[in-house]
This record gives C-alpha cells, sequence and structure tokens, in this order.
C-alpha cells in the first residue's frame, strides 16, 4: 500500500514537541524570580530597574526554551508574543500607578461638602472649601468651547469628505494640520491679545472658551473626517440613484451611519480640552468664588484649580489639589463612557 | 409608464482615463435590454451614464446624447436628481442601508425624499417586497435591520427598494452575480413580471441569463487592454445568439474569447 509510508511522514512532520499552556506563566515568574534576585546581589534599589532585568529575562528565557523544545518558529512566535505582554505591561504600569497615587491621596478629603462648596474665604493652610466652582467653571467653560468647536468642526469635515475637491479643500486640510500643532499657550495668547487687550473685554470663562475651542477644533475635524470616509461610498451611491439630493443623502444616509464614531471622536476632544490650564490660566483669571456667569468677571477650573492649590503648597491645599485630580479624572472617565454607550447605541446593527 | 432611451455618440472618461467611446444604441420602452461582454468592457460605465450616476465619481465625465423620450439628459437645466428618481438603478453588489430596518430600507426612496402619504407607505412596501420575492421571507421581521439578511436577500431588498419608488427604467447591474439559482431565477421571473411596466437594462456575464430573459442583446468589447470600450452590436437576443453579424460576438458568446 502505498497510503502507509505517507501518512507516517506526515504524522512525525506535523507533530513537534510543544511547551505546556501554563509555561508562560512558569516562564515570567521564574525570570521575576531570578531578576529580583540578581538585582538584591547586585544592590539595585531602584525597582524600575527590577522589573527591566524580569523583563528581559522573560523574552530571553521564552525564546531559549521554546526553541529547545519546540523549535525556532515557534520560539520566534512565542517571542513576538511576550514582547507584546511586556509592551502593554510597560504601557500599563504607569497608567494603573498614576490612577491608584491619585485615588489615594485624593480621597482624603473627596466628598459630598467637597464637591458642593466653593472656595469663599478659605485660606491655602486651612482644611475646607472644596470645588463647586470650579465645576461649574469647568462645565461652562467646556459647554460653550463644544458649542463653539463642534458644529464648525463637523461641518468642515463634511465640508472636505463629501464636497472638497481641489485647492480650497487642500488649504483647509493645511491649516486643520497647523492648528493641530498649536501649543495651548499660543491659542491662550492669541486670545488674549484679540479680545482682552485689543477689544478691551475683561477676563471671563466665554474668553477661556474660545480659546479652549481652537484646540478642539481641529481634533473634532480630523476625526469626524476619519469617520466620514469610512462611509462605504456605496451607500452613497445608493441614496443618489434613489433620486435622493445630495446634502439630503449626508443628512439621511452618511451621519446616522458614521454618528457613533463621531459622537466618540467629539467626546475625546471635549477629554482633551477639559485637562487644558495654560489658556484658562491666560484668560478665566481663577477665583476662589462661585461665578455662574461664564461671560462676565474671572471663573474657576479643574485644572487651573489644581494647580494654584498645588502652588500654594500647604498640607491643606496639596490634599485638595489631589481630591481635585481625581474629580477631573473622573469626570473625564465618565465623559468617555457616556461617549461609548453612544456610540454603541447607534452603531449600525447587524444581527437579525 | 415605460419610455424609450436613445444614446447617440456617448464617450465616458474617468479624469483622463476614456472608458468608453463613442456609443450610439436605442433602448426600446417595455423590453428587457442585455448588455454583454468582457470584464472592464465598460458595461457598468456606460450603464450609469443612462441615469447620470457617471459624474457621482471624481473625474467622471460624459460627452454625447442621451435622449430620454426625445429630452437630452445631458441638455442644459436637466436636474440629475429627478433623472435618478425617473431611472432606478440596482448594483452589482447589495447596498442596504446598514442603520435602516428592512421596511425603511424599502421606503426609503420615498422617505428620503419625503414625498409619501405615511398611510400608503406599508402597501408600497409590501408590495415592492412582492415583487422581489421577498416578502415571505421577512413579513415577520421588518423592523430588522437589512444587513442582518443573506447576500441574496439583501439584493433582492435592494431591487425592492428600486421599484418602491416606480421608477420609468431600471438599470440593473448583474443583479444576480450573488444569488443561489432559485433566487436567480426568481428575479429573472420579476424581470419578465416588470418589462410589463418598465424599460429594463440589464448587464450579466451569464449568458443562459442573457438569452432567457432579454428581448434586445448588447454586445461590448474592447480592442485592447488600456483602450476604451466600444459596442460591437446590438439586436434581438434570438439574432445575436444563432447569427450574429460580427465574428467576435460569435467568439465570445461560444466562448472561443481571446
Ligand atoms: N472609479 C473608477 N475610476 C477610474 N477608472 C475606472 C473606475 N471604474 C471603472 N474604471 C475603468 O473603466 C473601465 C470600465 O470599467 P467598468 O466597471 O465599466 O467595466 P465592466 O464592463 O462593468 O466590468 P465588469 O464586468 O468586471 O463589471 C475599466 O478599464 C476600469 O478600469
Ligand atoms: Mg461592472
Amino acid at each position: 500500500m502505498s497510503n502507509a509510508p505517507v501518512t507516517r511522514k506526515h504524522a512525525s512532520t506535523l507533530r513537534g514537541g510543544s511547551l505546556p499552556k501554563w509555561s508562560p506563566w512558569a516562564i515570567a515568574a521564574g525570570s521575576l524570580a531570578v531578576g529580583a534576585g540578581v538585582s538584591l546581589a547586585a544592590g539595585l534599589d531602584s525597582k524600575v530597574q527590577w522589573g527591566l532585568i524580569a523583563a528581559i529575562l522573560f523574552v530571553l528565557g521564552t525564546y531559549v526554551i521554546a526553541a529547545r523544545v519546540e523549535g525556532r518558529r515557534q520560539a520566534k512566535d512565542r517571542v513576538a508574543t511576550s514582547m507584546v505582554w511586556v509592551c502593554f505591561i510597560v504601557a500599563v504600569v504607569p497608567l494603573v500607578s498614576l490612577i491608584w497615587e491619585t485615588v489615594e491621596r485624593g480621597v482624603k478629603v473627596f466628598d459630598a461638602y467637597f464637591l458642593s462648596h466653593s472656595m469663599g474665604v478659605v485660606a491655602d493652610a486651612e482644611t475646607g472649601g472644596g470645588i463647586y466652582h470650579a465645576i461649574i467653571g469647568t462645565l461652562e467653560q467646556v459647554g460653550i468651547a463644544s458649542l463653539i468647536a463642534v458644529p464648525i468642526g463637523v461641518l468642515t469635515a463634511i465640508y472636505l469628505v463629501e464636497y472638497g475637491r481641489g485647492k480650497l479643500a487642500k488649504a483647509v486640510t493645511f491649516f486643520v494640520d497647523v492648528m493641530t500643532g498649536i501649543p495651548s499657550i499660543v491659542a491662550g495668547l492669541f486670545v488674549l491679545s484679540f479680545w482682552i487687550l485689543i477689544l478691551d473685554m475683561g477676563y471671563s470663562g466665554f474668553a477661556g472658551a474660545m480659546a479652549l475651542s481652537i484646540l478642539m477644533m481641529p481634533v473634532v475635524v480630523r476625526s469626524t473626517e476619519e469617520m466620514l470616509k469610512l462611509v462605504p461610498n456605496e451607500l452613497r451611491e445608493a441614496s443618489l440613484a434613489l433620486g435622493v439630493p445630495k446634502w439630503r443623502t449626508i443628512l439621511k444616509v452618511v451621519l446616522p451611519t458614521s454618528i457613533g464614531g463621531i459622537t466618540t471622536g467629539v467626546m475625546l476632544a471635549v477629554a482633551r480640552i477639559t485637562g487644558e490650564t495654560a489658556p484658562v490660566l491666560l484668560l478665566v483669571w481663577g477665583t476662589g468664588f462661585i461665578n455662574n456667569n461664564p461671560f462676565d468677571g474671572p471663573q474657576a477650573s479643574l485644572p487651573l484649580y489644581i494647580y494654584q492649590q498645588y502652588a500654594a503648597g500647604t498640607p491643606a491645599s496639596v490634599d485638595r489639589a489631589w481630591a481635585a485630580a481625581l474629580a477631573l479624572i473622573l469626570f473625564v472617565m465618565i465623559l468617555n463612557m457616556g461617549a461609548r454607550a453612544i456610540a454603541r447605541w447607534k452603531a449600525p446593527k447587524a444581527g437579525r | 409608464m415605460a419610455k424609450r432611451i436613445d444614446v447617440s455618440g456617448l464617450t465616458a472618461y474617468y479624469g483622463s482615463h476614456k472608458a468608453i467611446e463613442d456609443i450610439s444604441m436605442t433602448v426600446e420602452p417595455r423590453s428587457v435590454t442585455a448588455f454583454i461582454g468582457p470584464s472592464g468592457c465598460g458595461k457598468s460605465t456606460f450603464l450609469r451614464t443612462l441615469n447620470r450616476m457617471h459624474e457621482v465619481t471624481p473625474g467622471g465625465r460624459v460627452e454625447g446624447k442621451v435622449l430620454l423620450d426625445d429630452e437630452d439628459l445631458y441638455g442644459n437645466g436637466i436636474d440629475p436628481v429627478a433623472v435618478r428618481r425617473t431611472i432606478g438603478m440596482v448594483f452589482q453588489r447589495p447596498n442596504p442601508f446598514p442603520t435602516m430596518s428592512i421596511f425603511d430600507n424599502v421606503a426609503a426612496g420615498l422617505k428620503l425624499n419625503g414625498n409619501y402619504k405615511k398611510s400608503e407607505l406599508g402597501d408600497i412596501v409590501e408590495r415592492s417586497l412582492k415583487g422581489a420575492n421577498l416578502w415571505n421571507e421577512v413579513k415577520d421581521r421588518l423592523n430588522k435591520p437589512g444587513s442582518g439578511l443573506s447576500g441574496g436577500q439583501q439584493q433582492r431588498l435592494c431591487i425592492a427598494r428600486a421599484i418602491a419608488v416606480e421608477p420609468q427604467v431600471l438599470l440593473m447591474d448583474e443583479p444576480c452575480s450573488a444569488l443561489d439559482p432559485i433566487s436567480t431565477l426568481a428575479i429573472e421571473d420579476l424581470i419578465g413580471e416588470l418589462k410589463e411596466r418598465f424599460t429594463i437594462v440589464i448587464v450579466t456575464h451569464n449568458m443562459q441569463q442573457a438569452a432567457r430573459v432579454s428581448d434586445r442583446t448588447a454586445f461590448f468589447n474592447l480592442s485592447a487592454v488600456g483602450q476604451p470600450g466600444r459596442l460591437i452590436e446590438i439586436d434581438d437576443t434570438e439574432r445575436i445568439f444563432s447569427n450574429p453579424s460580427v465574428q467576435a460576438t460569435e467568439d465570445y458568446i461560444s466562448g472561443r474569447f481571446g
């Protein structure tokens, strides 16, 4: 029979040695232990060095062990996987420790009183006071900035993707690129010289919102553009072929199809400007009192509050700075989750 | 009310690339005209010039005349939107709107244009879905998204969508290329029914299909890759398939091509 040798040959080339499922964990644990041992012996006291040594040992160890047991191709495969894991951990460690640190230090004075009271006349060294005025300021400034930047940004993106041809579109794209690179302090200075020094208006939340909208607009344009480009051309053609005018096609077919992604992009842009300090410092000025009117007089905002409290340097004010930082992170996180929820809810639904 | 199409001296470009050159033909009302020819010879391009969809492509340009009952579609003051309402189209790949339910997909042409009576909508949707042979499969889930259907069902959904607006001419670009033989047969029957009311133009790579459904057949070809496609001949389907007047047509139909 000619079948038999063929089968045997197949079996021998297809089956090879293989490491058990738990081996990556074992190698990781081993390299951690060895890394710690080596570091102790060498008298290194930085945990970062310990981690780096363990990571290198992990990648090398994976390769050597896999190469011996499974062969070189599988070993390379496993090295790639272990590198991805190492990079992932390197990326996650700072993030987790940042959140950990903020939560740990922030919870000390983070309570309902803190959220519902302003600083008023509380001195830097005194305990008490809160961020109510800063929350109001941030909400109003970011809200106004979004009201300005989102419509302009989305319409610009629609122009670029759906209508833009030739020189004008190229110029707009170029300026959006340039705007993306504007440092926030420069946006602040621009509004300062134009609005406050030339037009002689006072410091106000609105002045800050204008600078924030300059920072926000290019982000909105870029993300919306990407989302609109993802809408398949066939859908536009299907709608046009039904005798639907172009503007209605954009409004009723293109935008609904991409609304989830656009919302996510807008929310990310909002999150980005929420943390801006420089323009607020220049244009909104900051105050310890509640000012509900964004168009008149100085306001506070969360990042500015953090900066000022931290700069004051007393134990009570540093505690307040951390608690405000926690509030800021929570604010951005809630925004992000809101965006995700909207994106999921609005996304084109597959399935029956 | 079906209409006649008279094309004369039609040339279409993509930017500087001439895709089809100097095409003249007549499409008879209340009949089925089939376009056949090798891939890339410009059948889709020509079809799209008939309802002014060609110019939607960036760089798309057309020269020549397309008369719809004596009115030049490329004449001054002609609104391409109105042209597309009169001349409907079904695309090579099914493209239902992913954000809309099955019902809304069929009603899309009416709803997006805003000229409909709410009370009539249900009837029109049911009639169109029945017309496209899809009603029985979807009648219990009209509110589910159209993208949840199979490829063949999606294509029939697109046909339903196109006939819901009651066009006078229906252009179909390989409507059956994604369908099984049973759905194909259903669509061919449908074409047979539709030609009582509409003028139908269908592009197909399937010779048997062209022979089965069409009254007249047009054969397109290009002399070499990169050259513009041309109309070789158009005649009664029977004649094209039994005794064409050009040798190239016979070669193509009998598979002795290239
Ligand atoms: N969007 C486009 N931009 C540039 N050139 C195009 C475009 N679409 C088609 N062409 C060119 O026009 C010519 C005709 O293409 P067309 O799609 O009309 O062929 P077809 O006969 O429909 O082919 P098939 O049978 O494969 O569908 C081809 O040379 C093609 O490369
Ligand atoms: Mg084609």
